[in-house]
């Protein structure tokens, strides 16, 4: 039969030598590799003070993006819902009413919004379906907490920080995937 | 008769070597565990204190607050007697090593020794030798399977490596020619530092150490993957560590031997003591003394870990191979090589 490889090895079965039997030779060998690792750079990333930097395309936690006036773009259209293979996510419909022009970007929003992340699978479905650029997923992730009903997240956990009062803050939530107003 | 100040003088002097002991078996748990991290790449404990300093009191915390279990099928007594004498066993060695020269306080002239008597080697033997009880009297009492037949591996490793231990250590008495550990160092700080006159015997006494300490690769009594931890499985909390405890400070204890009897103890190498000692007073000399003993034993320490992290665990009937097959005819033949030697400088 041919070898796949050339790297097959036939098992040595000859008898130890007398050298090889004093083990001492192969010890101090043993020793000089784990010595020689011993003063090797460590790979290991310390996580809360260091933190790798993640790819262009993680997807973290979700985020309700706002336009560049602060106003929420979701018109709770539902695509999103729809698009979701874990059916991780609710909304209920409201109108705008006159006066709310400075909050709501279109006549129809979001009054309730919730996604379960229990369920949610972060594939992205959801921010490709959006026609109002208006939900992302951001690079904030494991979250953690004691019950499971704080995983179901409400639309005050997933709208981000107003842009023209908290800059900082809204550029932080945004990530690198939403597109930039 | 009653001399107050003698008595206050072993006091402190005990008191002194006893917490050194347990502060040095304390931080070998934390350097231990970096050794390990850093021989496998990773970086061990740094998240208590600075490098993971405080990391030993955190762990002794935890094993002071974990809940006690006696089983209810143990030997109570026994049980508890178990760690307390491999604890005892592990302390009383350290009796008899000089760890530094004199020192001069209140006018007294101080011996950094608590007890020079003239058997020294065979008062450490003996102790060695109970310290198989901590873990026989541990191991059986446990009342359990695994624990038993890791107190009967115990049992007999030791017994098996106490032999060539001590033929290793006869052929060293033959060139010094006193058990005396003081007289030892002192022959040593004058002319060659044994090792160099008995290599094969340190190698021999140096791999029965590690079978005594039962520190991997023979570390047949605790075998994790085989015994499920050997004869302390039964044991939680303090009691646990206990015997944990008396395994650093064994090394502590060992490393000090090996370091006294093969490599000069306190002397400082490549400097004449006497001379050093006239230039700048016995206090300074008995210091630097100190600090010289205590770095060989932490290349001693380093060493052991060094080793348990490289080698893997023998299989049972190797570890017997080796002890009576091997190490013993070697002592012996070491012994008989170092007495011809000796006869003909003689003539």
């Amino acid at each position: 039969m041919q070898a796949l490889t050339n790297r097959n090895k036939a098992v040595d079965r000859k008898p130890m030598t007398l050298w090889e039997k004093m083990y001492i030779p192969s010890i101090m060998k043993g020793m000089s590799i784990t010595l020689s690792h011993f003063f090797k750079k460590k790979p290991t990333i310390s996580y809360p003070e260091e933190k790798r930097p993640f790819s262009p395309v993680f997807r973290g936690l979700h985020i309700l993006n706002r336009d560049e006036e602060g106003r929420e773009r979701c018109t709770a259209c539902g695509l999103c819902a729809v698009a979701c293979p874990a059916e991780a996510i609710t909304m209920e419909a409201a109108e705008r009413k006159p006066g709310e022009e400075n909050l709501y970007r279109e006549e129809k929003y979001a009054a309730r919004y919730e996604i379960n992340m229990l369920r949610c699978i972060f594939c992205g479905l959801c921010e490709e379906a959006c026609p109002k650029d208006a939900v992302y997923l951001s690079e904030t992730f494991t979250p953690a907490n004691f019950t499971r009903e704080t995983f179901i997240y409400k639309k005050q956990d997933l709208l981000i920080p107003d842009p023209k009062t908290e800059p900082e803050q809204y550029q932080k939530a945004l990530g690198s995937r939403a597109k930039k107003n | 008769m009653f001399d107050l100040a003698f008595i206050i003088e072993k006091a402190v002097l005990i008191g002194g070597i006893i917490t050194v002991s347990l502060l040095i078996a304390m931080y070998s748990t934390w350097a231990e565990r970096k050794v390990a991290g850093f021989m496998q790449d990773r970086l061990g404990p740094n998240r208590a204190g600075w490098g993971g300093l405080l990391q030993p009191l955190a762990d002794g915390l935890k094993l002071f607050m974990k809940e006690e279990i006696i089983p209810n099928a143990s030997n109570k007594t026994l049980f508890i007697l178990g760690p307390a004498l491999a604890m005892l066993t592990a302390m009383m060695t350290s009796a008899v090593i000089p760890w530094g020269g004199k020192i001069e306080v209140f006018g007294r002239t101080v011996d950094l020794q608590i007890a020079d008597i003239n058997i020294g080697i065979l008062y450490i033997f003996g102790v060695v030798s109970m310290g198989v009880y901590g873990i026989m009297i541990g191991g059986w009492a446990s009342n359990n399977k695994f624990s038993l037949l890791a107190a009967l591996r115990g049992a007999s490793q030791m017994i098996s490596y106490e032999l060539a231990m001590g033929l290793a250590i006869i052929a060293l008495l033959m060139i010094t020619g006193s058990l005396s550990l003081k007289t030892i160092v002192e022959q040593q700080s004058t002319g060659w530092w044994n090792f160099f006159l008995q290599p094969v015997g340190f190698l021999i006494f140096m791999v029965c150490a590690f079978a005594e300490c039962n520190r991997t690769p023979f570390d047949l009594p605790e075998a994790e993957n085989e015994l499920n931890f050997g004869y302390h499985q039964e044991y939680s909390s303090m009691k646990l560590g206990f015997y944990l405890f008396a395994e650093y400070i064994n090394m502590f204890i060992s490393s000090a031997l090996m370091a006294t009897l093969y490599f000069g103890g306190y002397d400082i190498p490549f400097v004449n003591d006497a001379n050093l000692g006239a230039n700048i007073g016995i206090n300074a000399l008995a210091a630097i003394q100190g600090i010289t003993l205590f770095l060989k034993v932490a290349f001693f320490i380093f060493f052991f870990m060094w080793v348990r992290w490289t080698i893997p665990r023998f299989r049972y009937d190797q570890l017997m191979n080796l002890g009576w097959k091997v190490l013993i005819p070697l002592a012996l033949l070491n012994m008989l090589v170092t007495g011809a030697v000796i006869l003909w400088l003689g003539h």
